[in-house]
């Protein structure tokens, strides 16, 4: 608390004068600590459970853990080397990136395409947004049940939809090839968190730019890209970061498709790199290898961030800068 | 559109969008609904009704498919017909002997009764820390919270587990809503920007009638802010019925009536497949699914508002 200056000090020993110092603050001494009482409990949690857990996370990944006597011994860069060493660790990387590189622009196109939809309808717009996002309200675990029998390859109902319009469906849940897509048609499903948002920027977006575009003779698809993509850019650029990273950390449909039987064989595609350090950590109980692995996806996660604010920052128009 | 407060400034970028979000919708007046906007022929008006209805139709199939499944007898599941060609009530009376559902069920109420409970109340009053009071580093600090949101949940995964593991806590549902006491950098923000947005005086008249700091809390922010609250419980609950890697890390080795839905499902579906020794009893599987998304869809039902509102003004993944 040696940073505090308080009130009284000002009228001492300085002349009133004297210019006040710019960065010099004045705190209420009691009420900087009902402040920090009321923000203790976010700091104990971020001692323990972030900022602890992370150099504890550190550590191990430089360790070998011995889980059953709850001792570790020094690894030196064993675990990191092993990690490199181990082509299931490059491969469940490849995988989440391509699916990440499939699943995020779909995800943004088909939001935005509803959203704007939902944007031109009047009345009624709040009954199909409802039905809109009910698959969102769909528990994880009854959506993988249902597309489970839905995607299945000789009698699942997409299919057999396909074979309606002449299409010979692929086997979704066995060829290495379709197992990606049939997460991505699960993700779409769900998409409606996105709309959301794309809406919420959709009904910011001032008309008379329309109006005045429309003078000037630009058609509904011209306006949507010279007027609507810009002003809600950041709106774009905020989902496509969010989405990028969950997409980074595809745990769930990929767990409970494919890898939820430990005794099923399945198709090495399906290997995202959630599921393969979950299996790492909790299943071969190598925490050395698993906290390895987590450090490398958080540097790769924050390295495509970065890159995407970059890139981002000089496309995106924020209605408050000036 | 300004921010009422100078800490805003030095967020970090990539919390802007969020931010800007979180005010937009909060500052800004209810435009008139934008009539200039629809489509004016007749043609426009009915192609757009039409890609709506062939949209809302692909949403809602999976569900009616769900129901037409959850009715038929084994050999049908398969069938893809809406309209099951035997219907089978039993299901639905088997299917609690077939499965402890009802534990699953149980188990997953108080868990997440418990988890957006603590959160709630945790989270409010860290916001309430950083909207009202002023104290050395308090930029820095909510700076921290939402540097916080970008950590990739992978990285803590094994540390909170060896924590649970030596508080002695493995195998109970404590790790499944324990950390919730200390808030979550989310709803921080959330509860924040709602409690920026009461007037000052408010609080300041209050003092002079001699009331805690506490007291302005629980008896003027608190009360104000029940609809943000209903959004974090609503938020919380929602994510903690889903949550199915914590269950995996932290309950899959006990026993099968400890379980949680979403571990009570994944482990039916396993059950019940034929490459495990099953049957194909995957209408069980189906009704179960159905009754595990209900309480979901009746929370929706009342609170559909916070919902959308919340993930308007949201930077929440997944």
């Amino acid at each position: 608390m040696a940073t505090l200056v308080r009130h009284d000090t000002a009228t001492g020993a300085t002349s009133p004068k004297a210019p006040r110092p710019l960065r010099t603050r004045t705190y209420n001494r009691r009420e900087a600590i009902a402040g920090y009482l009321f923000i203790s409990p976010w700091i104990i949690g971020f001692l323990i459970f972030t900022l602890g857990a992370m150099v504890y996370s550190l550590y191990i990944s430089f360790s070998y853990y011995n889980l059953a006597k709850n001792t570790t011994r020094p690894a030196g860069l064993d675990n990191y080397r092993a990690m490199i060493d181990d082509p299931k660790v490059i491969l469940s990387l490849k995988n989440t990136l391509f699916y990440a590189i499939m699943a995020v622009p779909l995800e943004i196109c088909f939001a935005l395409l509803l959203a704007a939809l939902l944007n031109r309808v009047g009345r009624g717009a709040g009954a199909f947004r409802t039905l809109f996002y009910l698959p969102k309200m769909t528990p994880s675990v009854a959506t993988a049940a249902v597309f489970f029998l839905l995607l299945n390859g000789n009698t699942g109902a997409i299919n057999k939809g396909l074979g309606l319009l002449g299409i010979d469906g692929p086997q979704w849940l066995i060829d290495p090839a379709w197992v990606k897509p049939s997460i991505v048609l699960m993700t779409l499903w769900g998409v409606s968190g996105t709309m959301v948002i794309f809406l919420a920027a959709l009904k910011n977006v001032p008309r008379e730019l329309y109006e005045v575009a429309s003078l000037d003779g630009a058609g509904p698809v011209r306006q949507f890209f010279t007027i609507t993509v810009p002003m809600i850019s950041s709106a774009i650029f905020f989902n496509v970061i969010v989405l990028t990273i969950a997409a980074l950390q595809v745990f769930d449909q990929a767990y409970l498709l494919f890898w939820r039987d430990q005794t099923n064989a399945s198709p090495e595609s399906s290997l995202f790199y959630g599921v393969y350090l979950f299996q790492q950590a909790f299943r071969t109980f190598d925490f050395g290898f698993a906290a390895a692995m987590a450090w490398l996806l958080f540097v790769i996660i924050m390295a495509i961030t970065a890159v995407q604010i970059r890139f981002g920052n000089r496309f995106v128009y924020y209605e408050g800068d000036r | 559109m300004t921010l009422s407060q100078p800490t805003s400034g030095t967020l970090p970028v990539q919390a802007q969008p969020a931010v800007q979000a979180a005010t937009e919708v909060s500052t800004r007046p209810r435009r008139p609904a934008n009539r200039w906007y629809r489509p004016k022929s007749i043609v426009a008006k009915v192609l757009l009704l039409a890609a709506l209805v062939v949209f809302s139709l692909l949403f809602l199939y999976p569900f009616l498919w769900l129901l037409a499944a959850s009715f038929k007898p084994r050999g049908q599941v398969f069938d893809n017909k809406l309209i099951p060609e035997t219907f089978l009530l039993s299901n639905y009376s088997d299917v609690w002997s077939e499965m402890p559902l009802l534990s699953w069920m149980g188990n997953s109420v108080l868990i997440a009764v418990l988890a957006a409970l603590f959160v709630a109340v945790s989270s409010s009053a860290v916001a309430f820390g950083f909207a009202y009071f002023k104290f050395p580093g308090r930029t820095f600090l909510f700076g921290l919270v939402l540097a916080t949101m970008m950590l990739p949940g992978a990285v803590t995964l094994i540390p909170q587990y060896l924590i649970w593991k030596n508080l002695g806590f493995l195998g109970t549902n404590v790790p499944l809503w324990g950390a919730n006491l200390f808030g979550s950098a989310f709803y921080i923000f959330l509860q924040r920007q709602f409690f920026l947005g009461l007037p000052r005086e408010l609080f300041e008249a209050a003092r002079v009638d001699g009331a805690s700091y506490f007291g302005l809390f629980r008896r003027i922010a608190m009360p104000l802010a029940i609809p943000s609250f209903i959004i974090v419980f609503l938020f919380e609950f929602q994510s903690s019925w889903n949550n199915l890697q914590a269950s995996l890390i932290y309950l899959n080795a006990g026993s099968v009536e400890d379980f949680t839905v979403p571990l009570g499902i994944a482990y039916a579906m396993t059950k019940y497949s034929p490459t495990n020794g099953g049957h194909g009893d995957y209408q069980y599987v189906m009704v179960a699914s159905l009754l595990v998304t209900l309480p979901m869809l009746v929370l929706f039902a009342f609170g559909q508002r916070y919902f959308i509102e919340g993930i308007a003004t949201q930077g929440r993944k997944g």
